[in-house]
């Protein structure tokens, strides 16, 4: 089991909005596939997978706001 | 290491966003390690991430009367305006070989921004928890970028030309009550947009490849 963690964006940026999942649960991820889109003030960024598996848990829908270290997602590595 | 410079003229929304999207691949794939996209654009309005439709002040078929485009766009932020009269760039820099931060990336566009206007005796500034460039309280620059995989795309519009500036007045730039101004307003004349070309390449190169950047690169 793999978790997806809001990493570290940069000083001063602490939170970042959850604008797109390019997956759903359930859906067969690979690594370095772009899983989801988040957006701050003035910038959109991609997040990819970690690693290859099923997307097996999503914790915040679009439109919510993540703080960074929070855990977006769990991938189950099969 | 040094970006490649595209220079478009006027180009349609579309067709530099195509050119963005082929630069980014050529970047991830290290065909490229930057480049950089300089344009004007046909007036189009775009509506960022965070976009309200509300910020368009008049309907759709009033900005299709004025010949007035209207784009989805990627990029963070809200509601902008583009037009013939700015100086559009967009950098597609991969940021691993930069810092990989990206609220540094955008003070550093809006540093390029300020020393450009500063060659013409403008004293330019940032206004705190706004992204942008202002000149008193009216912005002169206007920033929104987005990033896959540490490269970025999109960027920053200079408003040089004093006559696009009306069309502003139908949206709220950026969601808020924003006056904006020109290189041309402050100066009280005329300026070619292609005579700063070099001059806002320069200032990038600047900002970006300073010391401590060559250093990063050194260590690669």
């Amino acid at each position: 089991m793999t978790k997806v963690i809001l990493p570290a964006l940069g000083e001063g940026i602490e939170k970042a909005t959850v604008s797109y999942w390019y997956f759903k649960e359930g859906d067969k991820v690979n690594e370095k596939d772009d899983l989801l889109e988040l957006t701050t003030d003035k910038a959109t960024f991609n997040l990819p997978c970690p690693c290859a598996g099923v997307l097996s848990e999503i914790f915040f829908r679009e439109g919510d706001s993540v703080n960074v270290g929070q855990v977006l997602a769990v991938i189950q590595e099969q | 290491m040094e970006f490649k410079v595209f220079d478009l003229g006027l180009v349609q929304y579309q067709k530099a966003l195509q050119l963005q999207k082929e630069l980014l691949s050529s970047v991830k794939t290290g065909l490229l390690k930057s480049a950089l996209i300089l344009c004007r654009h046909y007036p189009v309005i775009t509506l960022g991430r965070i976009a309200d439709k509300k910020n368009i002040l008049v309907a759709e078929s009033e900005l299709k009367a004025r010949g007035i485009q209207l784009y989805d766009s990627e990029r963070g932020g809200d509601v902008t305006y583009h037009g013939p009269g700015q100086l559009t760039v967009y950098p597609v820099f991969n940021l691993q070989y930069f810092q990989k931060d990206i609220h540094l990336f955008l003070r550093q566009l809006e540093e390029v921004a300020i020393g450009l206007l500063s060659d013409f005796g403008i004293k330019a500034d940032r206004l705190s928890g706004l992204t942008g460039v202002w000149v008193g309280k009216q912005k002169i620059a206007s920033i929104g970028i987005a990033i896959k995989n540490w490269i970025t795309f999109h960027g920053s519009s200079i408003n040089i030309k004093k006559n696009d500036l009306d069309n502003f007045s139908l949206i709220r730039p950026c969601g808020m009550d924003i006056e904006m101004t020109s290189l041309e307003t402050v100066l009280g004349r005329d300026i070619e947009i292609d005579h700063l070309k070099e001059s806002l390449v320069h200032k990038l190169r600047a900002v970006f490849y300073d010391k401590k950047n060559i250093f990063q690169e050194a260590i690669l």
